[in-house]
């Protein structure tokens, strides 16, 4: 094969050829994708694409407004450049690339989304239990045509309303350890109109006047008194099948923003792998071009240029050092297992026994389909890669004057500073524990939260009541929010009432 | 299979439906900044957009987050000296580094900024206002004409043939006209084909034969292109408002008006300007600056020359209404004027020049403002004022007020262009 053409200029026959070889390179290496459909925009749908989260469409909502504008500024005054690429978890997989990108630019845009994105996409087990990529075009599609319906018929400060206190429960939407049920747009849609038809049907005004049957016994009473029976964690769930005051078309939404918070919740949960992983393959599969003289030493020499910068990691004590940058990590951790794999030393041998010596492909497509980012550091964070780091835990307690290094880089320290990396992960440290606790069905409606004091973390004030404050709309009757110590007792307690 | 897509061509602004949503919801922080921007902002560039800033606290999405306090760890890359043990002190701001940079606060404390377009900031400027009952006049008054087309007619200048049109028409009327022809034509060649069959006599065939070249003949005499084929394009004259305005700038500079006065003024005609040039395609301005004599100056002058003198309100009327007469005939243009003084007239010229305003001028004009921009300490009206009161309270397109700090220029403004409720 001759060597591929290349510039700042690209075209679309050239785009195209580039897609076929790395196409042919990725079956090789054995990468199973969704169908790519590729999408070349402008910097303009780009900033309409990052307000909408990457969708490629949304209902009309003003915090993506808000978003919007947010980013058209910042890029406007040269703060924040725009992403090379989006690329949307769904089936056929769209990509959307930059117009101004070069030629060398799409080539690594085109492997790093369509083909390893996609493919992390399509075999990490969170993403296959909590999206269908081959429905959440259709579903939303259904859900702006829904809301815009409601709108119409409800008023636009209504739904607007609604929708505000659906987005602050947002993260509380999803049930971690249940896996939805698979169910295509169309047939939710037929389900909820058949659903509203009988309702209309078989309504009698006469069921109203009825007495409730007073409870059969105090045993049942008393099994009545606790409700729901577990904490619930899914709180816009149990909103959504509880609140005594919304009407159906107010579940509804409500059920359309959980369903979209839980369609996002895998990608919070693998930054590191899923950045970490695309950018393994932008790397080994344009290298492969290389070595096949598809490609020559220019492009490698530009490639090369744009790959360092994007998985450079700065010192806690450099100018522009945010954390940890999950494309450093990631790609750095990936490349380590295929290293431990083909040449392992003999700290990896006692380290990663099942890694060492086998073959990298197998060990690699395991650890991609079967971790997020929290179980993957902690399960393949080596020790040479926390020297390579040079990563170091800082400790801060309440109480103490001063902040204190808690471990380094040393044999003390390698899985204490792996546990503390894997730690920051997870999804408990970012978002404090938050579940129902009761919902006094027979007494005065009123819905309680429970929040357990995590390491004596507290809750921020504003936000909670704000918080809080949605909530009751939602729910029409007192809320509450009870914090807990470790040993059960009701430590703090805040309250809204309608 | 894959696919390569060129979405570039599809629709841009996906958002746009997004941001106005949020431009709606925060109207009245909105309206709030634009307000603030016209107090502090020099006249030049008072037609530029402009940053609104809504505070963080009243535009934050709320979340559950873990506050400061409680303990922490935190991993960091590029340790150089550090062993297990050592201390750090707190970095200033008392949260801690681990509660920083993950739990944090959530969003920053900033307010939220963004920058209103050039016409977001004027249709928010001018809400509401409108051109009191004039437009509708100005329509029905209008005297410039406008060609337009108005279908074909049948005669008119060879520049103005249609030919498709008449062409179209020749078509119709040979087709009409031969109709017939060709029927009867069909008629006879069957008669004479029917008769050849039939054997019968020549005679009867001859005349037969001498009825088909007679008709043939008339078919071929119908003429390609006649005259009453020709059809002409038609154009009417309508009458159309006119599009052009011009603004008569007014302004006593004597001694008595000390630069805060003038300043007052600058910001009324500037109100006046902008708001006429979203109502007018173009607008011209005449600066007439007086003392005890009138003189049309340019912008500069008007506004930053000093001059000093005595107070003749009647001369700047005399020569606005002389350069209407000379340069902006009212059949063409629409006239405004705008006045500010500070009130100060001597003898009889208010009486005057509150006649001549009633008489001369306002038949003239469309609209004309008085702004009256008094000492700070002055109480009572002054002369001019009380004169002109009577023409306010007779004439419709007459309107004055009185201001006495720059922030009220606006709401002056407003009054007086108050869209009125129908």
């Amino acid at each position: 094969m001759s060597v591929l053409p290349h510039g700042p200029e690209w075209e679309f026959e050239l785009l195209e050829r580039y897609d076929q070889v790395i196409s042919q390179t990725a079956a090789e290496f054995g990468l199973d994708t969704y169908p790519n459909q590729i999408e070349i925009i402008n910097s303009e749908q780009m900033l309409d694409a990052y307000a909408s989260a990457g969708l490629p469409l949304g209902y009309p909502h003003w915090s993506y407004g808000k978003a919007f504008i947010r980013h058209e500024q910042a890029y406007r005054k040269g703060y924040q450049g725009l992403a090379y690429e989006i690329v949307i978890n769904s089936s056929p997989c769209i990509a959307y690339l930059m117009e101004e990108n070069s030629l060398m630019m799409q080539a690594l845009v085109i492997a790093h989304a369509s083909y390893g994105h996609n493919s992390f996409f399509k075999g990490n087990y969170l993403f296959k239990q909590f999206t269908q990529a081959d429905a959440i075009l259709d579903y939303l599609v259904f859900a702006r045509r829904y809301v815009m319906e409601c709108e119409q018929r409800y008023g636009m400060a209504e739904v607007e309303e609604l929708l505000d206190s659906s987005h602050a429960l947002m993260e509380y939407g999803v049930d971690r350890y249940k896996r939805p049920q698979p169910q295509s747009a169309k047939e939710r849609e037929a389900r909820r109109n058949e659903f509203e038809e009988h309702e209309r049907r078989q309504f009698n005004d006469l069921w109203r006047t009825l007495p409730q049957p007073a409870p059969a016994s105090a045993a049942a009473a008393a099994a009545a008194a606790v409700f729901p029976e577990e904490p619930e964690e899914n709180i816009l769930y149990f909103v959504e099948k509880h609140s005594p005051r919304l009407a159906p078309w107010q579940r509804e939404l409500v059920r359309i923003v959980r369903k979209l918070s839980q369609y996002f919740y895998p990608q919070t949960q693998t930054k590191v792998m899923n950045e970490g992983w695309a950018t393994f393959w932008h790397y080994t599969l344009l290298n492969r071009l290389y070595e096949k003289n598809i490609v020559d030493d220019a492009f490698m020499l530009e490639f090369l240029h744009i790959h360092t910068n994007v998985v450079s990691q700065r010192g806690f004590d450099q100018e522009g050092y945010h954390g940890i940058n999950p494309y450093a990590l990631g790609f750095a951790m990936m490349q380590d297992i295929r290293r431990i794999c083909e040449n392992p030393t003999e700290e990896d041998a006692a380290w990663f026994p099942e890694l060492a010596n086998s073959d990298w492909h197998k060990s690699m497509d395991f650890a991609m389909r079967n971790f997020k980012d929290e179980s993957f550091i902690a399960q393949y964070l080596s020790p040479r890669l926390i020297r390579e780091l040079r990563l170091f835990v800082v400790a801060d307690h309440v109480g103490k004057a001063e902040l204190e290094v808690d471990c380094i880089h040393d044999e003390h320290g390698y899985k204490r500073v792996r546990r503390m990396m894997a730690d920051q992960y997870k999804r408990e440290n970012l978002l404090p524990d938050i579940q129902v606790a009761r919902y006094e069905r027979d007494g005065d409606r009123s819905l309680t939260l429970r929040s357990p004091v995590f390491r004596g973390r507290p809750l921020a004030e504003d936000q909670a009541n704000e918080v809080l404050r949605h909530l009751g709309r939602l729910w029409g009757f007192p809320v509450r929010l009870e914090a807990v110590d470790p040993e059960g007792r009701i430590d703090g307690y805040r309250e809204w009432r309608p | 299979m894959n696919y390569l897509i060129d979405r570039r061509l599809n629709g841009r602004n996906k958002s746009a439906v997004n941001r106005e949503r949020f431009m709606r919801r925060y109207k009245e922080h909105i309206r709030r900044s634009v307000k603030g921007m016209i107090a502090e902002r020099s006249i030049t560039d008072m037609a530029k957009g402009g940053d609104v800033k809504v505070p963080a606290k009243d535009i934050s999405e709320p979340s559950f987050r873990y506050g400061v306090g409680g303990d922490w760890e935190s991993v960091h890359p590029g340790n150089k000296e550090f062993v297990r043990g050592d201390k750090i002190p707190r970095p200033e701001g008392g949260g801690g580094s681990g509660g920083g940079s993950e739990g944090g606060s959530g969003e920053s404390v900033d307010d939220f900024v963004f920058t209103l377009s050039r016409d977001e900031f004027l249709n928010i400027f001018f809400e509401d206002l409108e051109l009191p009952n004039l437009m509708r006049t100005a329509i029905a008054e209008a005297e410039d004409k406008k060609l337009v087309r108005a279908g074909y007619v049948k005669d008119g200048t060879p520049a103005n043939l249609s030919v498709g049109r008449t062409m179209k028409t020749a078509l119709a009327r040979r087709i009409a006209l031969g109709g017939p022809l060709r029927d009867e034509l069909e008629q006879v060649r069957e008669a004479l084909e029917a008769a050849a069959r039939a054997g019968e006599p020549q005679t009867r065939i001859a005349a037969l034969e001498s009825q088909v070249l007679d008709l043939e003949g008339r078919l071929a005499r119908l003429p390609f292109l006649d005259d009453v084929d020709l059809r002409y394009r038609h154009r009417v004259a309508v009458p159309r408002p006119a599009a052009r305005a011009v603004m008569f700038c007014l302004m006593d500079v004597s001694a008595s008006m000390d630069e805060r006065k003038k300043d007052l003024a600058k910001r009324f005609f500037t109100l006046l300007y902008l708001f006429l040039t979203r109502k007018y395609e173009r607008v011209e301005l005449v600066f007439i600056r007086h003392t005890d004599e009138a003189q049309e100056v340019d912008e500069d002058t008007f506004f930053y020359d000093t001059q000093s003198g005595g107070t003749v309100v009647y001369s700047a009327l005399e020569l606005m209404q002389q350069v209407c007469e000379a340069r902006y005939p009212k059949s063409e243009w629409n006239i405004y004027g705008a006045q500010a003084s500070d009130g100060d007239a001597f003898g009889a010229d208010p009486a005057k020049s509150a006649r001549f305003l009633r008489e001369r001028l306002l038949r003239l004009t469309r609209y004309f403002a008085y702004i009256e921009c008094p000492d700070e300490n002055q109480s009572g009206n002054s002369s001019l004022w009380v004169e002109y009161e009577e023409v306010g309270s007779s004439d419709l397109n007459f309107a004055m007020r009185k201001v006495f700090q720059p922030q009220e220029i606006y709401p002056v403004f407003r009054d007086l262009f108050r869209k009125e409720k129908v």
